[in-house]
């Protein structure tokens, strides 16, 4: 693929949709951190020192023993222009700290977007991997398959006590983040979010927004992630994340069969009017869109709304963001004129596949 | 939305804190959480770094490593930065750092991880001995499983395997 298509295609693996559980389970990703010895970490490296490590991880890349696996595509930061940057950041590719921070930045990517792999971002090497669906073990075993090559050609910032050496003391130890982005629509309604969060935060995993943003969860997509990186055997922190992920998950499961049986009408009159609003609206903000295409996924989800695939919805929730909006229609736009496009973009989308099936 | 502390800047942080079931949420800015890292000293859950430093500014071993005119201030010698440095950005320079900073990151990796040492994946070159003392102990581990369990055929292979990374530990 080349690199106008990672931009234009709003498709990533991980949005297909598919995958054990994924009707809650929107995607699983698992972040490998690692430094190379004797290079400074990127926030305290010169140019000339970013360019080397960059030479270094991308004749890895190279190599026979990854060109088997995966081939991965080379993008430097600094030969895009923002837009492009923001586009590759909404479809989680990248950071938004690769994107906007970095000097002498880059990313490797993989065709399906499975794999991409950060250079120079707070870390020398950051592997990502993402799939749809709840696959944590698949996603371990891809990304330490990935971290076996680097490992065999480059010389790691490892010690026996402490681990990966990391640039911030919070990924020291295994350097792995592993995290499960959920759509929890009914635990939000049925108003026991808070209790469960609260649990979350005494078992060492830590839940934010999607994007980010705050505590506030845009859509009601939660992403689910470990905190503890030192002293904790992968293994260990990948079951411990899949035990919390699994309740979370049947709990889920439980409110909505609850809200089914129990608040039947007034749940659908919900999700149609959601549905009827980004049917027929001619100007819908971020914020709602999210909302209303939560509610429409629920609809889905439970049979209420038949013949709407849900990837469209895993798709929408990526192309409706700033950065792909602009980028689709090639120019800046003002947030009136984004909020228009997002509306006939829902729209068109939607009615496509309404009257295809 | 501006921030709370000083209503000037726009907040970018916004946490959220739970105790005891009550949920306060912040909304600050970079630069006043910065300033106020004390009030989220009690916080495990953010890996931010303006809290980290909040972490480190309440390390008592900070004392012991202030720099003075007679004492040479506390530095990393392959990338240069200081204590001081590191308590106020929450990053290290390079991987050396981990080796001058010591003994004193273990309070603050205790409040992060609840933990100081690694036990996940050692790298096959990099990690060298360490890498086959772990696997002959999980070898030893099974070893006395196996005679444990009258499956000695089983204790036999495990013996061998003992004896063969022995030797290789006994070489490099
Ligand atoms: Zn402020
Ligand atoms: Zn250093």
């Amino acid at each position: 693929m080349s690199q106008k298509q990672f931009m234009q295609n709003p498709w990533s693996n991980w949005m297909k949709g598919e995958g054990p559980d994924s009707d809650i389970v929107i995607s699983t990703r698992l972040r490998i951190a690692r430094n190379l010895r004797q290079h400074p970490f990127p926030l305290l490296a010169t140019d000339s020192q970013g360019e080397e490590v960059v030479r270094k991880v991308t004749e890895v890349s190279d190599s026979e023993a990854m060109r088997k696996r995966h081939q991965l595509q080379v993008i430097h930061m600094d030969q895009i222009n923002p837009l492009e940057k923001r586009v590759l950041v909404e479809k989680h590719l990248v950071s938004p700290h690769l994107a906007e921070e970095s000097r002498k930045g880059a990313v490797l990517l993989r065709e399906d977007e499975s794999v991409s792999i950060m250079v120079n971002e707070e870390d020398h090497i950051r592997i990502q991997v993402l799939l749809p669906g709840f696959r944590l073990n698949e996603a371990w075993e891809i990304g330490t398959k990935i971290d076996d090559i680097f490992e065999k050609n480059l010389n790691y910032a490892f010690d026996e006590t402490r681990g990966y050496l990391t640039s911030c003391p919070t990924n020291v130890g295994t350097g792995i983040r592993a995290s499960v982005m959920l759509h929890l629509p009914a635990l939000v309604m049925t108003q026991q979010i808070s209790r469960i969060l609260q649990a979350i935060n005494q078992v060492g995993l830590v839940v934010r927004g999607i994007y980010g943003e705050g505590s506030e969860a845009l859509g009601n997509l939660f992403q689910l992630s470990n905190q503890v990186t030192l002293g904790m055997s992968e293994s260990d922190i990948l079951s411990n994340l899949y035990g919390v992920a699994r309740q979370i998950i049947e709990q889920e499961r439980v409110a909505r069969t609850y809200l089914l049986e129990h608040t039947r009408v007034s749940l659908e009159d919900r999700i149609f009017r959601s549905f009827g609003i980004l049917m027929y609206a001619r100007t819908v903000e971020s914020k709602e869109a999210a909302q209303r295409l939560s509610d429409v996924r629920l609809g889905i989800d439970l049979g209420i709304i038949p013949n709407v695939s849900p990837l469209v919805l895993n798709e929408l929730l990526v192309t409706t963001q700033p950065g792909f909006l602009q980028h689709h229609a090639g120019q800046k736009l003002t947030p009136d004129q984004r909020d228009e496009r997002r509306a006939r973009l829902i729209r068109e989308r939607l009615r496509v596949v309404d009257s295809q099936e | 939305m501006n921030c709370e502390e000083c209503g000037k800047r726009p907040a970018t942080l916004h946490l959220t804190k739970i105790v005891n079931g009550e949920k306060t949420e912040y909304h600050i800015c970079e630069q006043c959480a910065h300033e106020k890292g004390d009030v989220f000293t009690g916080f495990h859950n953010f890996s931010i770094n303006n809290l980290l430093s909040g972490l480190l500014k309440f390390d008592p071993m900070q004392k012991n490593g202030r720099e003075t005119a007679t004492n040479k201030p506390l530095q990393c010698e392959t990338c240069g930065l200081t204590y001081t440095q590191f308590s106020k950005s929450g990053r290290f320079g390079c991987s050396d750092c981990y080796t001058f900073l010591g003994d004193r990151l273990d309070p603050l990796f205790r409040r992060i991880h609840g933990n100081t040492q690694h036990s996940g994946k050692v790298p096959e070159r990099t990690g060298g001995k360490l890498k086959i003392r772990k696997e002959l102990e999980q070898l030893k581990q099974a070893l006395q499983s196996h005679v444990a369990s009258e499956e000695f055929e089983k204790a036999a292979e495990m013996r061998d395997r003992i004896r063969a990374l022995e030797q290789k530990m006994a070489q490099s």
